[in-house]
């Protein structure tokens, strides 16, 4: 995939000016693309050829539909789904990026414990018994539409925002844990310690459980996940975030496009985050 | 009876003497934001009896309805009247010198907010000094799990 440095750059710079993007994807437009696997970016690159105010208009919609542009005075509402798509053919093993961006962001600091240590996230090997085939992805709280984690929860401290983003009340967290029983993706832990020099986006503390907020301030500040951006910013593009419930965003168009499938979907947990190539 | 009575009484009244002495504990200094044009959001009495149901409020809100940027959070007084001192030194929740502790230590109420919240503003965070970090961890276990499959392999 020789191509990959250009048409990687087209959807890293979150922050970069319109016409650096729109000159980029011009370039991207021009070389040989695996089919379909860089689906959103090259339906900007199609774009390039129009009337420059169109352009602009719809690319500013584009963005828009993959982050929030909820005011921040207004509820969270079920207008908004927030998700990921994990493409584990991109995500090389050994790679920790994700992880590493996600300790930052969240401050999470280990004691020398890894069975009790935080993790947000981890990196899973999974190697089919049939055939061999190893492959490598990142695991985090796979964020439930019907959560059991919410569903034991004695006090309501583990509860499902309307916008799909499940999340722990740490204000009335009781520490009983029912809910790191019940995750089947082992998504939670427990805070042993005494925290000090949080976050001031993530506060944690000793006597209660945690696990992936998807980012939620950043999300609320209309940005993306640390996990994702590290991962866009190392120009290994193997995680999507976006609105599952706008038709017009990159996830859901790339879903459409290629599907994506739910860890233990038989459990009917309609999990936000998906993942590609779990091939066996 | 005037026997017992009166060096009980004597007693009674060195008591008294002696925790009225003691209960002149110095008044909190508060610590002013050093930028003088800031004023706080509500007037200082308001504030005084009533920030613990702002703080409370607003909690909730941000926690379960997604609410942010309202000016009575948490963070927004910590950004305020949390500076470092003439030394450059700034004061943790658990010195006297920080602005919560200063009164809820004269008041012995005790809080709990910063057993999860940052006690202060980010700029002034140093997570220099945590060097066994989370990354170190996962890279020597995945290092070491490399090894056993390299190692198991015939």
């Amino acid at each position: 995939m020789n191509n990959s440095k250009e048409t990687a750059e087209v959807t890293t710079p979150v922050n970069s000016s319109r016409r650096d993007f729109l000159s980029k994807a011009a370039v991207a437009g021009t070389v040989t693309i695996a089919p379909g696997i860089f689906l959103h970016r090259t339906a900007g690159a199609a774009v390039a050829d129009t009337d420059v105010s169109e352009i602009e208009a719809s690319e500013a919609a584009d963005m828009n539909t993959s982050v929030s542009t909820r005011p921040l005075d207004q509820d969270v509402s079920n207008k908004n789904r927030w998700g990921m798509l994990i493409d584990t053919t991109r995500c090389a093993t050994g790679c920790t990026d994700c992880v590493d961006a996600c300790n930052e962001e969240n401050g999470l600091v280990g004691h020398g414990r890894p069975e009790t240590d935080t993790q947000y996230i981890r990196k899973v090997t999974l190697k089919s018994k049939s055939t061999g085939h190893e492959l490598s992805l990142p695991l985090m709280c796979q964020h439930c539409e019907t959560a059991p984690c919410a569903d034991v929860c004695p006090t309501g401290a583990s509860f499902v925002r309307a916008d799909g983003i499940a999340l722990v009340d740490k204000h009335i967290c009781i520490g009983c844990r029912y809910c790191m029983m019940a995750c089947p993706y082992k998504a939670r832990s427990f805070v042993h310690e005494a925290v000090e020099n949080q976050k001031l986006t993530a506060p944690r503390g000793k006597g209660t459980v945690e696990a992936c907020t998807m980012c939620v301030t950043r999300v609320d500040n209309g940005g993306i996940p640390a996990c994702v951006e590290a991962c866009t910013a190392e120009n290994h593009n193997a995680m999507i975030f976006g609105d599952l419930r706008d038709p017009n965003s990159p996830l859901s168009i790339e879903l459409k496009k290629h599907g994506g499938k739910q860890l233990r979907s038989d459990l009917a947990l309609n999990t936000g985050v998906r993942y590609q190539g779990l091939n066996e | 009876m005037t026997r017992f009575l009166r060096p009980l009484l004597v007693l009674i009244g060195f008591m008294l003497l002696s925790t009225s002495t003691l209960a002149e504990t110095p008044f909190p200094t508060i610590h002013e934001p050093s930028d003088e044009s800031k004023k706080c959001i509500h007037p200082e009495d308001e504030m005084r009896r009533n920030h613990m149901n702002y703080i409370l409020h607003e909690r909730d809100e941000t926690m379960h309805e997604g609410i942010r940027g309202e000016p009575e959070g948490l963070a927004n007084c910590i950004n305020c009247h949390v500076e470092p001192n003439e030394s450059g030194e700034i004061a943790g929740i658990e010195t006297k010198e920080h602005f919560c502790s200063a009164c809820h230590e004269y008041a012995a109420v005790q809080i709990d907010c910063f057993q999860c919240h940052a006690d202060r503003p980010q700029k002034y965070i140093d997570r220099s000094k945590h060097s066994s970090s989370l990354r170190d961890q996962l890279q020597r276990t995945l290092a070491a799990a490399e090894a056993a499959t390299e190692g198991a392999r015939p």
